[in-house]
């Protein structure tokens, strides 16, 4: 290690739209600083869930320390911080940008910017980042470098007329993203001799060392036996261990001075003791405050999540247990269903973060689920003058006792090519959306903002979005508050039994059409039985929709297949094996995807 | 080698022969066209088979043979004619033997018809699957219904007093009326047959079916149509003195197919030819489906070698057995597994007889009318695990 010299380090991310090649000029900047040979290299260090690599999304904020050797002779310490890469982690990213003196823009020379980059970019503006350009995909035979350099000048107003051409697949040009790196980054800051102000920019948990928290150091020295204390959260340990970050290891150092990245762990026990953007400070000699910034992580989106097997109910306790050990933003709670036995209620940050979860439970824990539909958080005023948040539409008090309800609203800004404006807004007046503006991005592209309902755009929002611009739209999204909406608990009833698992909340308005989606898509789902079987939808005990799954009439091998009476059989044992993953509600066998499908209600596609 | 005085076993041989002129569109059986050597090749192993598996059979009586494909009758007539042979030599077959082959309109005449019944053939099945032209066309069958009458009345002139006809319902482009018109054409015919199997047709996966109808190309009757027609079967042939005594087959009294009702009651049988297979000492296998080899060695092909446990013996007691109008009888369940049936289905049987699909009569459970609609249904409870 380099001697400790605040003016040799340079702290950065990199922020781009998904599928700009964030990822993979990460990697190629490893790679060309030395720390890793191209063999070692496997592709995008950073991404290292397989998860995430399969996705070809960041989900955890990652790190990787490595040192460069600039064109002047002088060697500088990178600190590169991997951001996460979705809506769902923006307060993630937020906190990840803190961490950062300066910020690499990644655009696609094809594509130009999209509503992630726009986000992203005035996200680091508002962290008053350094942020420089570089523009990626230039041998793509649809590269317009001219076009894309014009276009960061104009719509974000950053110099671009240096800005490299690179293709961080290829290796072509990273060089002078290297030497732009240590020109245009400012370095960091503090002075080592004050109190302990480090920043908690994520933190995971290692069954060895406990919580490894990832910081920032702005003000002061930290080292091994340093009493820390988490200044939001109260939670106090001494340092056992300080280091900083070699390509997918931890590499113990003396300590942790201003202006440094690096980790600490201090036998902590729990993730939730050490929150995304808290501070870190000396007890025995605190900072005066903490950092600005600090955000407790609330879930957005609650779904119920049941093992299919009802015996698995400890399993899936456990594997909630151990995720929630690496992930403070999700949260848990056990509940149950008449219909799904016993389960838990989880929140999360966002649908993508959901889908996570329930991949990673599913993979990693060997667990079959059944989740409910997700939904949001509504707070429901009551004539009793108490204040209630709803997570589990089965909870809603009666109608008579509800003053009224708010629901989140969240504001949104889609980026689409024009000739599909029409379709999109079309889309976002179906979805409730209140129109706020537009503006034009050069000539055939617009900035569409919208006011929407965050129960309108999570469950397929984005698959409609993508559908209907043939997947030229881009979508982003901030929380904006809760609003006053006429909103009514839609109940589904088959062979005249209310499900409980299926209830969710609507608009009053688009109580019918999703209540008439609902019945449809059941119908398809539910296989026939002896009898004819009813399914409603109803609000408020009123009947607002009906299909019917007709009786069964014919399930006959009349075919003679000779002596193979193996083959009989397979056919028999196959039935009997698909009746196991079905849920009795009442006499009606309700497969467990059903419970699934009907989140998925656009026809548009 | 008859003539012993202690009561033997009885067994069934079934005999698989794969080949066919060509394909049919619904076919999903071991079978293709062959040229003739292959054809010779693979009967001479048929035979080898025959006399090598003999031993296994000393202590048993041969009830009924059943020649199946395939088309059986394409191959030359001669070969039947040593078949029944090999098995009088190497066997001890019953005197009053039931000896069926299937034959194809078609591949046929008078002069085969009548080597068959030298040889000692005594039932055929014919496959006529319909008699509208256009069906059959469309199923890829290569006979006409003309064909068809032409065949039966030389097989009745032959001396064929036991004759089944297979005929389909469900079929792409077949209406109720249409089917009719087949229903009517069989019950016209003199002499009458003595059995009709009575057919859905069911779309098998990796059939030129299967494809077309995946792509929504295969014009079905809809639900209300084949229900219409699979009345029109009960209806039909119940008015001309037909019984069904098992869900797809119909026949005169006495004349139900002894072979295949053995299958049902888990009867002995042993199969022989590619792909067949065998029931014997409770132990289920089969013979590989790979032609070269078995015609290199065809006593060495076995394969999916299983002996059955308790439990599976009981559940193919019960979806086997219920397959016959007649149903399970009680006490034959208590004397095969010296268990009361009830105390090992007594739920299952109080579910369905609540839900009118399993009635009790004469000391046998047997499926109602609409318990042979949902038979598969009824029968998946039966299995324990």
């Amino acid at each position: 290690m380099a001697a400790y010299d605040q003016s040799k380090i340079r702290n950065f991310c990199i922020v781009a739209h998904i599928d700009h090649g964030k990822s993979t000029l990460a990697d190629r900047i490893i790679e060309k600083t030395g720390l890793l040979t191209s063999r070692e290299m496997q592709a995008q260090v950073l991404d290292n869930m397989e998860l995430e690599r399969e996705r070809g999304i960041t989900i955890k904020a990652q790190s990787v320390r490595t040192v460069y050797k600039a064109r002047n002779g002088e060697e500088y310490i990178f600190n590169l911080i991997d951001t996460p890469g979705h809506v769902d982690f923006n307060y993630e990213v937020s906190r990840s940008l803190a961490a950062c003196d300066g910020a690499i823009l990644v655009v696609d020379a094809a594509q130009g910017i999209e509503a992630q980059t726009l986000a992203n970019v005035y996200l680091a503006l508002d962290h008053n980042l350094d942020v420089f350009p570089v523009i990626n995909k230039i041998d793509l035979p649809s590269a317009e470098p001219d076009r894309v350099k014009e276009e960061i000048e104009d719509v974000i107003g950053l110099e671009a007329h240096d800005a490299p051409l690179i293709s961080a697949k290829n290796g072509i040009g990273i060089e002078e993203v290297l030497e732009q790196i240590v020109e245009k980054i400012p370095a960091p800051k503090g002075n080592p001799e004050n109190p302990l102000q480090a920043l908690i920019f994520d933190s995971i948990y290692d069954s060895y060392k406990g919580v490894i928290i990832f910081c920032r150091i702005m003000e002061g020295t930290v080292k091994k036996g340093t009493m820390i204390r988490m200044m939001a959260t109260g939670a106090k340990q001494e340092v056992v261990e300080v280091g900083y970050f070699g390509a997918g290891q931890f590499i113990p150092c003396e300590e942790l001075s201003a202006g440094m990245v690096g980790y600490i762990t201090a036998s902590i026990k729990n993730v939730k003791d050490t929150a995304v953007g808290d501070t870190v400070t000396d007890d025995r000699r605190p900072c005066a405050a903490p950092l600005p910034g600090y955000k407790k992580v609330q879930s957005m989106v609650y779904c119920g999540m049941y093992p299919a097997d009802g015996a698995k109910y400890p399993d899936l306790r456990d594997a909630l247990e151990k995720l929630q050990l690496n992930d403070a933003s999700l949260n848990y709670e056990p509940e149950t269903s008449i219909a799904l036995g016993f389960g838990f209620r989880c929140g999360f940050l966002g649908l993508l973060h959901l889908e996570i979860i329930q991949e990673r439970l599913e993979r990693e824990y060997n667990l079959d689920l059944v989740t409910t539909a997700p939904g949001v958080i509504y707070k429901i005023y009551k004539t009793n003058g108490e204040v209630i948040e709803l997570t589990n539409p089965s909870n809603m008090p009666d109608p008579s006792e509800i003053e009224y309800m708010e629901e989140p609203i969240v504001s949104a800004e889609i980026m689409v090519t024009s000739e599909f404006i029409g379709s999109i807004m079309e889309l976002c007046q179906e979805r409730r959306g209140k129109y706020l503006g537009m503006e034009y991005i050069e000539g055939s592209r617009a900035l569409l903002k919208y006011e929407l309902p965050l129960n309108e755009i999570i469950y397929d929002f984005f698959d409609a979005l993508k559908s209907r611009s043939r997947g030229y739209a881009s979508f982003d999204y901030d929380l904006k508050g809760y609003e006053q909406s006429t909103l009514v608990k839609l109940d589904i009833l088959i062979n005249r039994e209310e499900v409980d698992a299926l209830s969710f909340i609507v608009h009053a308005d688009s109580a019918y059409e999703r209540g008439r989606k609902m019945c449809e898509k059941l119908k398809d789902e539910i296989p026939r039985h002896l009898f004819e079987i009813p399914i409603q939808a109803a609000v408020g005990g009123k009947i607002i929709a009906r299909e019917t799954v007709k009786a069964m009439r014919k399930d006959v091998l009349a075919k003679c297949y000779g002596g193979d009476i193996t083959r009989k059989k397979k056919l028999l044992e196959k039935q009997k094996e698909g009746k196991k993953r079905m849920r009795q509600i009442g006499n009606v066998e309700i497969p467990q995807k059903a419970f699934m499908s009907v989140l998925k209600l656009d026809d548009r596609k | 080698m008859t003539g012993n005085n202690y009561k033997k076993r009885p067994l069934e041989l079934y005999l698989h022969i794969p080949f066919c002129v060509r394909k049919c569109h619904y076919c999903d059986f071991l079978s293709g066209p062959a040229d003739a050597s292959l054809q010779e090749q693979y009967m001479k192993a048929l035979l080898a088979e025959l006399s090598g598996r003999s031993g296994e059979c000393r202590e048993y009586q041969v009830q009924t043979v059943f020649v199946g494909g395939g088309t059986p009758s394409v191959v030359d007539a001669v070969w039947m004619d040593r078949i029944v042979e090999e098995i009088k030599r190497s066997y001890d077959l019953a005197e009053d033997a039931e000896i069926t082959i299937e034959i194809n309109p078609g591949t046929v005449d008078r002069d085969k018809l009548e080597i068959y019944k030298r040889a000692g053939i005594n039932r055929l099945s014919i496959g006529l699957q319909s008699a509208v032209d256009e069906e059959l066309r469309r199923l890829g069958r290569i006979h006409t219904p003309e064909q068809f009458l032409r065949t039966y009345q030389e097989a009745a002139g032959a001396g064929f007093t036991n004759i089944n006809v297979d005929v389909m319902s469900a079929l792409p482009g077949q209406t109720p009326e249409s089917y009719r018109r087949t229903l009517d054409m069989l019950m016209g015919l003199c002499p009458r047959p003595a059995h009709i199997s009575a057919y859905s047709l069911i779309i098998e996966e990796g059939t030129p079916f299967h494809d077309l109808w995946e792509q929504g190309k295969l014009e079905l009757p809809d639900e209300d149509n084949d229900r219409l027609m699979y009345a029109l079967t009960g209806e039909v042939l119940g008015a001309n003195g037909y019984h069904r005594y098992e869900i797809s087959n119909y026949a005169l009294d006495g004349y139900e197919c002894r072979h295949n009702c053995g299958y049902w009651q888990r009867k002995e049988y042993l199969g022989f030819g590619i792909g067949a297979a065998s029931l014997m000492k409770e132990w289920r296998f089969r013979n590989g489906q790979d032609i070269r080899k078995y015609v290199d060695s065809p006593l060495f092909q076995r394969e999916e070698l299983k002996q059955l446990s308790l439990e599976e013996r009981m559940e193919e007691f019960l979806f086997l057995g219920l397959r016959m109008t007649k149903g399970v009888s009680c006490e034959a369940f208590l004397k095969a597994f010296g268990q009361r049936i009830t105390d090992v289905y007594g739920e299952v049987i109080q579910r369905n007889m609540r839900d009118g699909l399993l009635a009790f009569k004469e000391g046998s459970y047997h499926l109602t009318d609409r318990g042979m609609d949902v038979s598969n249904y009824v029968m998946a409870q039966f299995l324990l695990g």
